[in-house]
């Protein structure tokens, strides 16, 4: 019970409390924060937070993107959307999916930017309709 | 001497008119509880945004590559200021104080040979705004009708922001708000957004920590400087709502009071006019039984 860890959203202070283990889904792969961690600055894909305690995971939070930032000591995610794991709703999620992908073959025209953006939202769309299926 | 029948009306009309600003005192003390809560909850976000954007920019300082919108175009040519007011009005000084604001620094910079664009939040500043300098304006954005501001109306405005710099139709923005003091004081403020101002020179030690970022510092910050813009925006716009709030509470207060001033003073007159009355009538009955 070492590391702090901060879930953060523009509303409002989500969680703050310490944890044993917490796996965040940085860009490029999942990472493990543990206490000690070298201190890193990510950025998150559309995912789901694991908190562990002990050897259990004993919350899953489903957040569609945003930062993370490490320190030796504590873990503190800003996320703009961040939903327990409970309350993700797979029609919605399906919705945005089939959106984003709209937004995709548009943008695939227009240049690399917004491609870049539209590909972003289709991973956090299909990683919210992943995390309802368990 | 005004009739007695003119001021028993009278005395009615500022009744029930101190009535409606008692009401809304209330309802306005109600919300800015409500606001004040708002802006305390996104307090927290920001002020880890801060930290991240600090630890990331002292990194790529210098660096050419750096993002625009942390070290603007390199011009100082085209001035955005973005005007925050309330679209309400009955809040006393409030949104004047932004509009006079907003027209001193449009004058200042234009003297100094500068373009300006001007972009309202709220209502109230665009009204005010339009007399003067409709010709620099941009289509203003307006809250108006909505219950509860939320991030997304601020990433609209940030958005609106970024498109701009991205296109080079400006070069340096700044936002001209009302920031909450304490309930009865607002502080017009003028923040600067673009570039973005150097970071406070904290103690090296808590922001000195070297920090590998994944990926690289500039895909990062690619990503997290517009929303530390919103983020900014975000908790000026709900100083803003919250100081509004707190303006029309004292407002309200004031005028609640001086309504109650304005109904003694009436109704003594009333009490005089018809004591007056009275005591004619008498004289002129005993004056009358007297000529018999």
């Amino acid at each position: 019970m070492a590391l702090s860890l901060e879930i953060v959203s523009p509303e409002k202070l989500l969680l703050s409390r310490a944890v044993d283990m917490v796996v965040i889904p940085a860009a490029e792969g999942d990472m493990g924060v543990l206490e000690g961690h070298s201190p890193m600055i990510v950025t998150l894909r559309g995912g789901t937070i694991a908190i562990y305690e002990g050897d259990r995971v004993a919350d899953q939070i489903f957040v569609s993107g945003g930062f993370a930032e490490v320190t030796t000591e504590r873990c503190t995610v800003l996320a703009t959307e961040v939903l327990p794991i409970a309350d993700v709703n797979r029609a919605e999620g399906e919705k945005r999916l089939a959106a984003a992908e709209a937004a995709y073959d548009a943008a695939s025209k227009e240049g690399t930017e917004a491609e870049d953006a539209a590909l972003v939202a289709i991973q956090a769309a299909r990683a919210m309709v992943e995390a309802t299926a368990g | 001497m005004p009739s007695l029948k003119a001021l028993r009306t009278r005395i009615a009309s500022v009744k029930s008119t101190q009535k409606i600003t008692s009401a809304m005192k209330m309802v306005a003390a109600s919300k800015l509880r409500r606001a004040q809560q708002q802006a305390e909850a996104a307090r927290p976000y920001a002020v880890r945004m801060e930290r991240m954007v600090a630890a990331l920019s002292a990194s790529v300082a210098g660096s050419p590559s750096a993002p625009q919108l942390l070290i603007g175009t390199g011009q100082d040519k085209v001035h955005l200021l973005i005007a925050v007011t309330a679209d309400r009005g009955l809040a006393g000084a409030f949104n004047t104080n932004i509009g006079r604001a907003t027209r001193l620094a449009a004058r200042k910079l234009e003297a100094e040979g500068k373009t300006v664009k001007i972009l309202t939040v709220g209502r109230k500043g665009r009204d005010y705004l339009r007399r003067e300098l409709s010709s620099r304006m941009l289509d203003g954005i307006s809250y108006a009708g909505k219950k509860r501001l939320e991030f997304s109306d601020a990433e609209e405005v940030a958005n609106r922001v970024t498109a701009m710099l991205s296109a080079g139709e400006i070069d340096v923005a700044t936002l001209i708000y009302n920031r909450f003091k304490s309930v009865i004081a607002q502080e017009v403020t003028e923040q600067q957004l673009i570039p973005a101002p150097p970071p406070p020179q904290t103690d090296t030690a808590e922001t000195g920590a070297a920090y590998d970022f994944e990926p690289d510092e500039e895909t990062i910050l690619a990503r997290l400087l517009p929303q530390a813009l919103a983020i900014g925006i975000y908790t000026a716009l709900l100083e803003s709502a919250a100081g509004e709030h707190g303006a029309r509470m004292a407002a309200m207060d004031n005028a609640t009071r001086n309504a109650g001033d304005m109904i003694k003073r009436l109704t003594q007159n009333y009490n005089r006019a018809r004591q007056a009355n009275i005591t004619r009538e008498l004289i002129e009955i005993i004056s009358g039984a007297e000529a018999l």
